[in-house]
């Protein structure tokens, strides 16, 4: 009996001792790091201010935010901010204009750097494809605020190039900037020309990456370069086709919003006011802070779901997936 | 035989791909070049449809009058600085971020990665993060410029993926056996090393700081501190539906011909500074985007 209990304190003894060094080992590699979390402090603050604070802040959504009481102190009042929007006389405007004008980018925009980027891994002569690719890189650098000086220069009724060229073949200037039927085309169109080179990029260098053998295994089995893109050139890049759908999808109602604020005037409001403009509006301008909260988080929600259904979507079906 | 025919072809196919080239060349460039031809041209001929390509009836008296403009200095010494000082901020936090989170020994690493990514896909918002930078006394302060927006975390996880993939972890391990500690670490043997991916978040974030101009709108009131993009804004833009003439901003109401081409040239003044750095970098950005691609 003795002998056993003796064992067994033994063995409870060199136990303790495991625990002990252990716990030691995870001390000191917590302590041998200490370095490596002081220097995530900065970061970490910065993220916990700049980007859970204002997570935090969106509980004014569901208050009516007085700045002297702050986020937390200021009355709950519910779905009020909520049914007003919904209620609201430009509810059915805003929804559709931000809605049609994702689709319609996802739609016209989205395909054209691949378009471009199959292009590009066609071209034999290598000074030509170079060409391409930095001209077309050229308008990625170049600000949205000067971009769309640009656009109202060239549309300009009096004198832009584009009615110059319109009256010469008989049409009546149009002063495309204050035409609501116009601002989605233009818009989407001059979205086009700044970024198709600079998103052609990341299809170029997967299209790089394909096997060449399967080219050649392709063109033995006499298949035509058409049908070499069709078969062996897409389907190389669908996995990062799908990826960068599942991310444009991820940011569906902010339609580039910094554009549309510069492209919008009172004439034009009717197919240009979107989500984000009217946050930016009644929010920034008019100091309406709960209300525009609220619209805020309508848009950030509709994101955010929009992102993990396609996500779910698509690695159900394409078995590519953000995570 | 059929070799022969298949390339043949592959001819027409190469005529038309060479064909939509030089058309989409040519759609790029030819807004470009026009701009810069109108800011050289005589602005009645401009709008007469005189100038197709190159200036007519060269002038140079739109520059002339930006130069004497003192708004467009102001906001250019304004845009310099946010963009240096800016750019050293996003820097140093980035990699103060970075690194730590690129160690695999890092206890907890999964934890932070997942609050900082969640961040891309979910955030408060426009309206709750301007309260906050007014709560905090930044606005209509410089550090509204450089703080908000201190890290982009996407160039965060691209900065992450070149530490862990492109600088071998057994020298990482044979530096710590030897007693260096890890900031000694990072700036000793990870910073040398990663040249490449300093230069290209340095032209991401620079770039970004160039060209911003939202935050400036929101948070700054001060004419003073307004960068140039704000300027152009104003100038391109807000006067002209405003109804009052660009031109009343130079203080010569009947000259609005000349405001016209002073737009053209400051379209092309603000830009130049980033297209002239432009062709020395593009390899740099385009390696950075490469970067981001292998993490998704």
């Amino acid at each position: 009996m003795s002998v056993t209990n003796s064992g067994l304190k033994e063995k409870k003894v060199t136990h303790r001792n495991k625990v002990l060094t252990k716990r030691q080992k995870m001390m000191k590699r917590l302590f041998m790091r200490f370095d490596l979390y002081l220097m995530l402090l900065i970061p970490i603050a910065w993220y916990a201010i700049f980007q859970y604070g204002p997570m935090y802040g969106l509980q004014i959504a569901f208050k009516d935010f007085n700045p002297a009481f702050g986020f937390a102190g200021s009355e709950w009042v519910g779905l009020e901010n909520f049914e007003r929007f919904f209620s609201s006389y430009y509810f059915e405007r805003l929804l559709w204009n931000t809605f049609s004008i994702s689709i319609l980018s996802l739609l016209i925009a989205f395909p054209i750097p691949i378009f471009l980027a199959l292009l590009i891994n066609e071209i034999r002569s290598t000074t030509l494809k170079k060409t391409l690719q930095n001209v077309t890189y050229v308008p990625h650098f170049i600000s949205v605020v000067v971009i769309v000086g640009m656009l109202d220069l060239f549309l300009d009724p009096n004198g832009g190039f584009i009615n110059i060229i319109l009256s010469s073949i008989g049409v009546e200037p149009i002063p495309f900037m204050e035409k609501p039927e116009w601002f989605k085309t233009i818009f989407i169109g001059s979205n086009i020309w700044q970024t198709m080179g600079w998103q052609s990029i990341i299809y170029v260098a997967s299209l790089a990456g394909i096997d060449p053998q399967l080219y050649e295994a392709a063109k033995m089995d006499g298949a035509s370069r058409l049908q070499r893109i069709m078969h062996v050139s897409l389907p190389g890049i669908l996995p990062v086709i799908v990826i960068m759908l599942i991310l444009d999808i991820g940011q569906f109602m902010n339609v580039g919003f910094e554009k549309i604020l510069l492209m919008q005037n009172n004439l034009n409001l009717e197919s240009s006011d979107v989500i984000q403009t009217f946050v930016y509006r009644n929010g920034i301008l008019n100091g309406d802070y709960s209300y525009s909260a609220a619209i805020g988080l309508f848009n950030s929600l509709i994101n955010f779901s929009l992102l993990i259904l396609v996500n779910h979507y698509a690695r159900k079906k394409a078995e590519t997936s953000l995570w | 035989m059929k070799q022969t025919v298949k390339i043949s072809d592959g001819k027409t196919f190469d005529v038309v791909v060479t064909l939509i080239t030089v058309v989409i060349i040519l759609i790029v460039l030819y807004p470009l070049i026009f701009v810069v031809s109108a800011s050289l041209s005589d602005p009645a001929r401009v709008i007469n449809g005189e100038m197709f390509l190159w200036p007519v009836g060269f002038t140079l008296d739109a520059y002339a009058e930006i130069f004497k403009n003192s708004e467009i200095w102001t906001g250019y010494r304004n845009t310099i600085f946010y963009t240096v000082f800016g750019t050293i901020i996003n820097i140093g936090l980035t990699t103060l971020a970075a690194y730590p989170l690129s160690r695999r020994d890092l206890p907890g690493r999964n934890v932070f990665m997942f609050l900082i990514t969640f961040t891309m896909f979910f955030h408060g918002g426009l309206i709750p993060t301007y309260l906050i930078v007014q709560d905090l006394g930044m606005v209509d302060t410089i550090w509204a410029m450089v703080i908000p927006n201190a890290i982009a975390t996407y160039n965060l996880i691209v900065m992450r993926t070149y530490f862990q993939t492109s600088i071998p972890w057994e020298l990482q391990e044979a530096a710590m056996i030897d007693g260096c500690s890890n900031i000694k670490l990072l700036f000793k043997v990870i910073l040398p090393l990663s040249k490449p991916i300093m230069a290209v978040m340095v032209l991401f974030y620079a770039v970004g700081h160039w060209n911003a101009f939202f935050n400036a709108l929101i948070y700054l009131r001060e004419e003073t501190l307004y960068p140039l993009q704000l300027i152009l804004r104003e100038i391109l833009l807000v006067n002209q539906l405003g109804g009052t003439d660009a031109a009343g901003q130079f203080g010569m109401d009947e000259k609005i011909l000349l405001g016209q081409s002073i737009k053209y040239a400051l379209v092309v003044v603000a830009s130049v500074p980033v297209l002239i750095v432009y062709p020395f970098v593009q390899k740099h950005f385009v390696k950075g985007v490469m970067i981001g691609s292998i993490k998704g």
